[in-house]
Parts: C-alpha cells; structure tokens; sequence
C-alpha cells in the first residue's frame, strides 16, 4: 500500500512541478487576500487576534483552491479510469492525495508566513517559533485528510467549484478555532504559548478522527 | 415496510407533546433572572438537540447503508437529515426570537449550542446539493452516505471546539441544558425532550411510508408499461 | 413546589416572544403535514387511475 500511495504521490508531485498549476496559485493567492485585508481593515499592522484570525482564515480559503484541483488531472485526462481499473487500494490514493495536498500547503506556508510577516504581522514572526510550525503542522494534516475526502466526494460532481467550498470551510471550523486560539497569544505583543496544550489536543484529535472517518470511507467513493 | 408502530407513536407523540406544553404553562416556575421569556428554552433546546440527534442518525444509517448496499438504509438516512434541516431552522429562528427578548439582538455568538448549530446547520445544507449533483442513483446513494457519516463525526467534534473557544472568551452566561436546572424545570424539559424526540421518530415514519409509497407506484407503473410493450411485440 | 406557577399570559412584551416562538413551532409542523397531505393526494390520485386503467 505505501509503495502504491508513494508512486502516486510521485506522480502528483512531477505533475505539478511540470505545470505549476496549484501551488503557484495558492501563494499568490493568499499574499493578494493579504492585501485585500490591509484595505478593507485598513490597517498597517495586525497582532493578537487579529493576526492569527486573517492568517488562518486566509490559509483555509487557499486551501480550498488546493483541494479543488486536487483530482483535476485524472478528470482532465481520464487518468481516473485507469487508477480505478489497476488494484490499487483505496487507502493508498487516499494517502497519495492528502500527502500532495499537505505538501503544497507547506510551501506555500513557506512563502506565504514570510509575506505575511513582512505586510501585516505587527510582533515578528521569530517569537512565534517553535511553536507555530507545530500548529501548522497539525493543522496541514487535518486540512489534508479533510481536503481529500472532499475532493473525492465533489469530483464527480457537475457544480465542483461550488460544492467544495461549502462542503469543506464548514468541517474546518474545529481546525479554525483550535489553530486561531493556540495561535493568538503566539502574535501579541507581548509572545508566548497560552493554554497550547488544550488546543494542540483538540487539534489532535480532530486529525485523527478525519483521517480514520476518510480511510474508512473512501474505499466506498469513486468506484466503478 | 416502514410504518410498523406508526400510529401508535403519533399517539403517544401527542400525547406526550400536550404534556409537556400544559407543564410548560402551568407548572413550571417562572425563571428568576429571565421572567417569562424563558419559557422558549423549552421548545428551542430540545429543537436543538433532537435535530442534532438527527444529523448523527443520518450518519448512523449512512454506515449501515455502506456496509449491506441495502437502499432502504439511505432513504432512512435522507430522511433523517431531511427532517434534522426543518428542525434546524426552527431552532435557528427561536433561538433568534430569544436573543432577541433576552439580549436585545437577534444574534449573539455567546451561546455555543446555538453557534455550533449554525455551522452544523450550513454544512449539512450542502447534502441537498451535493445529492443532486451526482446523477447515477447508486452513486448518489453512496456518496451521500460518505457525507452523512463524515457530517456526523462531525457534529461532536464541532460542538466541543465551539464550547472550549466560547467558554475562554465569555463565560457560560446559561447554563441550561440540564446543568443546574430546579426540579419543576428539569421536569418540564425532560418531558419536552421526550416529545420532541417522539415527534421527530413519528414524522421521519411517516415521510419515509409516503416516500416508499411513492417508489412503489412507480414501479408498478413501470411494471406495467414493460409488460405492455411486452405484448404489443 | 410551585403548581400552577404562571399561566397568567401577561401579553405584555415577553408574551409576544414566546408566543411566537411557539407560534414557529407550531407553523413548521403544520407546513410539514401539509406537504404530506399533498404527496398523499396526489398518491391516491395515480393509484385511482392505475385502477381504472386495469378494468
């Protein structure tokens, strides 16, 4: 089952390194939605709240182009048939997909945390360090696991575009919340950690439940 | 197939339902801080939590249709969910005329469950869309399941987010459900409960005995136009 | 124990919320019966006709 979710997973990668379809998109996206803040809060600065809120916030919305495209290239060029015609395991798509999508959602972190860090965030980005990239890391899992399933329950769906957003940003409130609130005390003036481990656990918690209920289910989807 | 016990359950909704609205007005104390106004906490919270046992209903009969592929599990799910909506809605819209008559507004995110529900509330109005969307009716059974259950897993896990962020920033300006609620009260709430849950197993019989109804008409119609053709050959 | 604690309805402000908050209650059931009573109809009407088509 690894080696198939890897050789997917493989393939996904090359495939947008290739095209350069989602990834680019995403970033750039969510430095212009970063913009788009500075003038409608009109605001130099953000910190506390705030800042985790419009960072979060703004990661999910990318998100949600990631996710949509996740399956594009197998409706695009009828990829899909013939992964479903070779024994693969379901699982093993699964895990293939989620990976991609917790990857592209690392690098565009990459870049996008620096933007943001640049722009709008008012305490530096250092004394957020260690701990949010521990809550981005938790969090891109359950963004993953939950992105994929959507993913697959919209692909074959005629109004996609539509579909994935209401679908996904509503199972993400839990990951909104627990990520925002461990990240708020991380950009206030005054940085530290504040009740990190309430959040991380529900965090925890809610990546594992999705990624059990996707495992489970995902056997029953894009069948036939 | 699905009305077994069906009038009998109607019966003792009423009955149970005229209970519990005579101890509503007749029995229960007046609540000292909220007055009469209070009297709504009876109709929306057992709303809420009758429709929010819904939803994870229609994620149980989700995985019992997965796992026999028997298309009556998904119609009970469909159903379940269906009506959960039309709760739903009630309970958004007391729960606005109570923020109103309590808190001047018509919403207030202070109060988790009513938080908690809107979200629930807006993701499962997507089953509707994402059901219909799908044009292959094994397809579209299946898939619906997957989301039904994937919803309904959901469910708790949004609730306790929305608890533990609204119970750090404001705290838990009511406590209702159950907490610390005077004997005459919790009475009256359990016997609402009661009927509101007698209530929504009545409706979900019902409309799944007129949906049934329906399919087998169809099918003997289809039966019969086949058999006409049949001859006519 | 406080029997029959408040049915006086003082139809004052908090009177009209509960009401129609009751009122919504009693609207949404009500509208459901209704679209029943529809499909039922129209169930009784299509087997009448497939009845009639038999003879």
């Amino acid at each position: 089952m690894i080696r198939a979710a890897g050789t997917i997973l493989r393939k996904d990668l090359l495939l947008e390194l290739r095209t350069k379809e989602a990834v680019p998109a995403m970033t750039l996206f969510t430095i212009t939605v970063y913009v788009l803040f500075h003038f409608g809060l009109d605001r130099n600065s953000l910190d506390g709240d705030l800042a985790s809120g419009v960072l979060w916030v703004t990661l999910l919305l990318a998100a949600v182009i990631g996710v949509t495209r996740l399956f594009a290239a197998e409706r695009e060029q009828g990829g899909i048939d013939a992964l479903l015609l070779a024994p693969v395991d379901r699982t093993a798509l699964f895990v293939a997909k989620a990976s991609a999508l917790f990857l592209f959602l690392v690098v565009v972190e990459l870049v996008a945390l620096p933007a943001y860090d640049l722009l709008l965030l008012g305490p530096g980005l250092g004394g957020t360090l260690p701990e949010l990239p521990l809550i981005l890391l938790l969090g891109n899992v359950g963004i993953a696991a939950v992105g994929a399933l959507v993913a697959a329950l919209a692909a074959e769906t005629r109004t996609r575009e539509l579909i994935v957003p209401l679908m996904l940003l509503p199972l993400l409130v839990p990951l909104l919340i627990s990520c925002a609130q461990a990240t708020e005390p991380l950009m206030r003036s005054e940085q530290g950690p504040e009740d990190l481990g309430r959040w991380l656990g529900l965090l925890t918690l809610y990546d594992v439940v999705f990624v059990l209920v996707s495992v489970a289910v995902f056997d029953f989807l894009l069948e036939d | 197939m699905f009305s077994k016990g069906l009038a009998p359950l109607a019966i003792a909704t009423v009955v149970t339902l005229t209970a519990a609205f005579t101890l509503v007005f007749f029995y229960a104390p007046l609540d000292a801080d909220q007055g009469f106004v209070q009297k709504i906490f009876y109709i929306h919270v057992p709303m809420a939590i009758v429709a929010l046992g819904g939803f994870v209903a229609g994620g149980i009969f989700g995985i019992r249709h997965l796992r026999s592929g028997d298309s009556s599990w998904d119609l009970r799910s469909y159903v379940a969910i269906h009506l959960s909506i039309i709760l739903g809605l009630g309970v958004l819209v007391t729960g606005a005329i109570w923020a109103k008559a309590s808190w001047g507004h018509y919403w207030v995110w202070d109060e988790p469950v009513l938080v908690s529900f809107l979200v629930v509330f807006l993701l499962y109005c997507v089953y509707f869309p994402l059901r219909f969307a799908i044009e292959d009716p094994e397809r579209q059974a299946r898939y619906s399941s997957v989301f039904a259950i994937a919803a309904g897993a959901f469910v708790p896990l949004n609730f306790t987010a929305v608890r533990l962020a609204e119970a750090f920033t404001h705290p838990r300006v009511l406590s209702q459900t159950g907490g610390d609620l005077p004997g005459e009260m919790r009475l009256t709430f359990l016997v609402t409960l009661a009927g509101m849950t007698l209530l929504f197993v009545t409706l979900w019989k019902l409309e799944l005995t007129a949906k049934h109804a329906s399919m087998q008409l169809k099918k003997l119609r289809r039966r019969r136009a086949e058999r006409r053709e049949a001859v006519a050959a | 124990m406080t029997w029959l604690a408040a049915p006086a309805l003082p139809l004052d402000e908090a009177g009209k919320y509960v009401a129609a908050a009751y009122v919504v209650f009693l609207a949404l059931i009500l509208i459901y019966v209704a679209i029943m009573a529809a499909k039922l109809v129209r169930i009784d009407r299509e087997l009448t006709q497939l009845a009639e088509e038999d003879e």
